[in-house]
This record gives structure tokens, sequence and C-alpha cells, in this order.
């Protein structure tokens, strides 16, 4: 099975930082605009040197939604960051009217995503996030794992002409894929080649799902990683094309089962072939304070709840 | 383009005409605030604002406007028909399956002059803003409207949106607020009292500008003319357009009865007796 290594434990957020950071340099037209989350967001470094192309718009995500839809109109590519729970639910109509239904080629960029989070509780950890987003037609929702990847990604929706939304989170995680990837839109990233049964993870859990894919090796079980970092629009091909050899698939998100990645996947092989799934993911509940280890624990999310996972599916072949 | 008194004020009656005969085909759409308006878009569209027909999305080089109240879309695209952005025919299918005339305004379906979709409310000032930022980025000196309902100011948005375009002296925006005092439910005062609100404006930093005929259509231009000269001065500018609900058709002047409701056969007749055909029927 191929290894990956970590190379030093980054946040996904400061890969968002450098990323506008170098959009500033290569894209004149990119614009940023924060509510009051500057440093949390990692944008200090292009407010420093672009301060004109960047917008602090307070404590007012409303606002900085349609400000961003209204940038749009005079060839603007405006990012706007805050925490995952203001950059959706709090703005949902906003997203939908102003930038969704208008067509506003907006990227919503959003951190702390997810148990993640951590102490702050429940009322800053979004688990639905994925889902209110991925039902607006037209948007584009992107989940990163790493730090290099969410550079990437950050980079690389600047080119495309669309609404999107780009979620990654608080703590410093494994980095592990390559520098300098490409980062294709809807394209999913085959990270090890197995036959017994297939891990589609996305964000925080792609790592977790390599970890569980070397225990379930040293018990003889060989798992096939998939890196879902769009969730929309999905690589149907690349999750039929695996299960069409295993048999069986185990989702991993941060987030609510209901409306996650693990749906969309269920839909995916509903309409083309149906095998036993497991959902890796928070189970209709909202989440508490507590380090991010111990929620992720506690909420089943990690390594061992993916390997586990896995072994019941096969099971259910 | 007209230019004569005359010929606005007769551009306005064809413009209630087609208000009335839009939501009576469909025996729904908005025609109370539709009509308060007509002076309002007539002034803007044929005098007051630099634009051109031949429709970009960008709009470099030339004024916006933006429709933030969406449900008074009847005079909206009658101005937009009228002054050359689609063929006036187009007004025949408002409402109807497969048009571009939502029963709110969309980019959606590419309508040439609309911008962005509105309709949920409160939401105009700030897209407003958002272009009109982008109108200093781009060194483009010309100028951002918008429109408001009085009854849409109760929507939070609007006074982040207020607050940020004052403390970043975004002075390239007139934002108009449709004073008629009415809404769905009753008067303004009764339904949620908004106390002064050009007071309220003075004290987030705004100018202020007052036009108390808002159905007089020089008055607005004269009004219209003044908020532009108080532009690029680090304030934002707000006219509150002082209009009659319903204006032109009397049996639905002064109350808030025809907001949402369309005119049937025998009152379709008199309203369109009253504003007798000018510019010709769609």
């Amino acid at each position: 099975m191929k290894k990956y290594t970590d190379t030093g434990k980054k946040d996904t957020r400061s890969g968002f930082g450098a990323g506008l950071a170098e959009l500033g340099k290569t894209n004149e037209n990119v614009v940023a605009l924060c509510a009051d989350l500057t440093g949390s967001l990692k944008m200090d470094e292009f407010k420093a040197n672009h301060p004109e192309r960047f917008f602090q718009v307070g404590i007012a995500e409303a606002n900085m939604i349609g400000m961003a839809a209204g940038m749009t109109i005079g060839g603007k590519i405006p990012f706007t960051g805050t925490f995952a729970n203001f950059s959706t639910g709090r703005v949902y109509d906003q997203i939908r009217q102003s930038v969704a239904y208008s067509g506003k080629n907006v990227k919503i960029c959003a951190s702390h995503a997810g148990l993640t989070l951590g102490e702050d509780g429940a009322t800053h950890q979004i688990l639905e996030d994925i889902g209110l987003m991925k039902m607006l037609p037209g948007m584009t929702v992107i989940n990163t794992c790493d730090f290099n990847q969410t550079k990437a990604a950050t980079i690389a929706i600047a080119e495309h002409d669309g609404p999107v939304y780009l979620r990654f989170g608080r703590p410093k995680v494994a980095n592990f894929t390559p520098e300098d990837q490409k980062f294709e839109i809807g394209k999913a990233v085959q990270l090890t080649e197995g036959n017994d049964v297939t891990i589609v993870a996305t964000g925080h859990l792609v790592w977790e799902a390599l970890l569980a894919a070397e225990e379930l090796e040293a018990k003889g079980i060989s798992a096939e990683v998939i890196n879902i970092h769009t969730i929309k629009p999905l690589d149907d091909e690349a999750i039929l094309a695996s299960v069409a050899k295993t048999g069986c698939l185990v989702t991993a998100e941060e987030h609510n089962f209901l409306g996650g990645l693990g749906e969309s996947v269920a839909r995916v092989l509903a309409e083309n072939k149906p095998v036993p799934q497991e959902f890796i993911a928070t189970k209709d509940t909202f989440g508490e304070s507590g380090t991010p280890a111990q929620l992720m624990e506690k909420y089943g999310l990690n390594a061992n709840a993916i390997k586990n996972a896995a072994e019941k599916v096969i099971k259910r072949k | 383009m007209p230019h004569n008194t005359q010929q606005l004020e007769d551009f306005v009656t064809q413009v209630r005409r087609d208000i009335l005969r839009q939501v009576h085909k469909v025996n729904s759409g908005h025609p109370g605030g539709s009509l308060g308006c007509a002076e309002f878009f007539v002034a803007l569209y044929q005098e007051v604002m630099e634009y051109s027909t031949d429709f970009t999305m960008d709009g470099l080089n030339e004024d916006l406007f933006f429709l933030s109240n969406g449900h008074i879309s009847p005079v909206f695209y009658s101005v937009l028909a009228r002054s050359g952005f689609f063929p006036v025919e187009e007004l025949a299918t408002f409402r109807h399956i497969d048009s571009r005339l939502q029963g709110h305004p969309t980019t959606h379906e590419g309508l040439p002059g609309v911008r962005i979709a509105s309709g949920s409310l409160g939401q105009g000032m700030s897209v407003a803003i958002g272009a009109a930022e982008a109108k200093k980025l781009n060194k483009d000196s010309h100028i951002v409207y918008s429109l408001h309902g009085d009854g849409e100011l109760q929507e939070g948005q609007n006074w982040e949106a207020i607050m940020y375009a004052a403390g970043h002296k975004v002075d390239n925006l007139i934002a108009t607020v449709d004073l008629n005092g009415q809404q769905i439910d009753g008067s303004t005062d009764d339904v949620l009292p908004m106390g002064n609100v050009k007071d309220k404006f003075l004290a987030f930093g705004w100018e202020v500008l007052e036009i108390e005929k808002g159905n007089n259509i020089v008055e607005i231009i004269k009004g219209l003319e003044e908020a532009k000269a108080l532009t690029g001065k680090e304030k934002p500018v707000c006219v509150l357009l002082k209009t009659v609900m319903g204006n032109g058709v009397d049996f639905m002047m002064h109350t808030h009865a025809w907001h949402g409701k369309a005119p049937n056969d025998e009152q379709l007749a008199t309203g369109l007796e009253q504003n007798p055909e000018t510019l010709g029927d769609y």
C-alpha cells in the first residue's frame, strides 16, 4: 500500500491564507472581504500587501455576502472569509438569492468547520454547512484535507467562473499531499489502491482514513482510500470504478450524516450500483466543548471508527 | 429621448398602463408600489442615469441601478423595455412560464438591464455598495443607484449596509427609499413603526435629501440632480422619495390594499381609462 508522510502539522486555514496571498500577487481582480476574523482566517498577509483590495466589513456577514455579490459586477473575484457557521447558516438567504440564483462569481471561504473547532462548542461547530451549500443550484462545494491542498484549492477556485464554497478548519493536522499539486475541481484523488473496501473521505478525515487503511492492511484487508475534496460536483466515476472492484464503501466526513458527503455518495450508488455503505459522520447531533481529539473520538470520527466501519461493511457484502 | 415635461408625463402614463396590463393578465403581481414609483423610474432611465442599452453585466463606465424591493418588477420591466433594453412585446410574458420576466427580477434568464436577483427583501443595498466599491477599484467615476421600500428597511441587513457605506465613505452611491408609508399588512406605522427615517440615516452619517413630491417627475429629476451633486464628498447619499402607493389610478391610491393584488376586468378598464394610451400598448 502506498504510504504517505506527514511533513509537519499545519492548519488548513493557513493554507487558505497562503493561497490568498499568492492570488493577491497573481490576480489583480481578486478582492477579499472579512467579517472581523482576519487573524483567524489567516488573511493578514493579503490585507498587508493589498490594503486597497481588502474590505473589513465588521461583524455583519449578511452585508459581506451582498457586497461580494455586488463586487462581481465590475469584474472582481471576491473571497469572503469568516467561520463556516457564519458563512452559511447565518447568511443562507443572502447566498441563495444574491450569489447562487444571481450566478455571481463569489468564493465563500469558511474556516473552523466541524467539531475540530473544539472548545468554543456547538454554537460555532457547524455540522450542516455542506448540506446547506450543496443544495444550492450551481454551487461548487469543496472540503480540503490539509495545508497544501487548501492552498492549491484556494488558487484554483479563482479560475473557476461561478460560486464556490470552500470549507476548511482550525486545528493543525497532518500535511501530506504534494506541495506542487494541481487542484482539479470535481476530480477525486485516489490515495491507495485496494480490493476489499473503498473509503471515500473528505476534509480532516482523509488523513484518518489513511491511518485506518494502514491498520486494516496489518489485518490483511486492502482498502482503497479516495480523497473526495469536491463534494459537488461529485466524481461519480471514481466512486463507481472503485466499488466495482471492492463491492462496499465507507464514507467519512466531519459533518452530519444528513445532508453530507455520505448521502451524496449514497445517491450515486443507488442510481448506479447499490453496495453496502457505512457512514462515518455525526448522527443528527450538535457538538460540544472539548479538545478536537476528544470530540472526534466521542463522536466517532477518527481512524479507529473508520477501521471498525470498514470491517463491518465488508461483512455486509 | 423625451426631454420636455409633457413627453415625460406621457411616458409615465404609458408605464402605468403597462403595469396594470401586466398584472391583470396573470392575475398576480404588485401594482401598488409599481405605480407609486413610475415617475421615479422614468426620471432615472430617461433623464438622470448614463447607461448603454447594449447591456453588459459589468456595466463599466456607466451608471448602475439596483432594485432591492424586487416585487415592483412591473414598473422596472416596463421602463427597461421602453428604454430599449428588450422588446416591449415581451411585457406580455410577465410571470408566464418560460419567460425572462419572472415574478421578481433575476439575472437567471438573462434579461438585459437586470444585474441581481431581488425579491427576498433587504439585500439590495449591500449589493449596490459592493458594485460601488468595484467602481472605485476600477477608477470608474459613475454612480450606483438603488431603490428600497420603506417597509423593507425593517430588514436588519439594511442597517449593516447603511453603517458600512458611511463608515467606509461609499460616496458614489445614491440609495433611494420609497416612502409610501404602506406595506402588505397595513401602514408602516401600524406594522412596525420606524420612527424618523431621515434622522436614522443622518445618525448613521449619510447625506439625506428629501423629495416631498415623489410623484412629480420634475421634482424628482431636480432632486436626483441635487443628489448627484452630493456624491464624491465622502458620504453616501440617501434620497427619501415621498410617494403615493397606487398613484395615477384613483381607487388604488392611499391604501395598502393593492400592494400585491391584480385588478379585475372592470377595474382594469377604469385604470386604463384614467391613463390613456400614449406611446402605444405592447
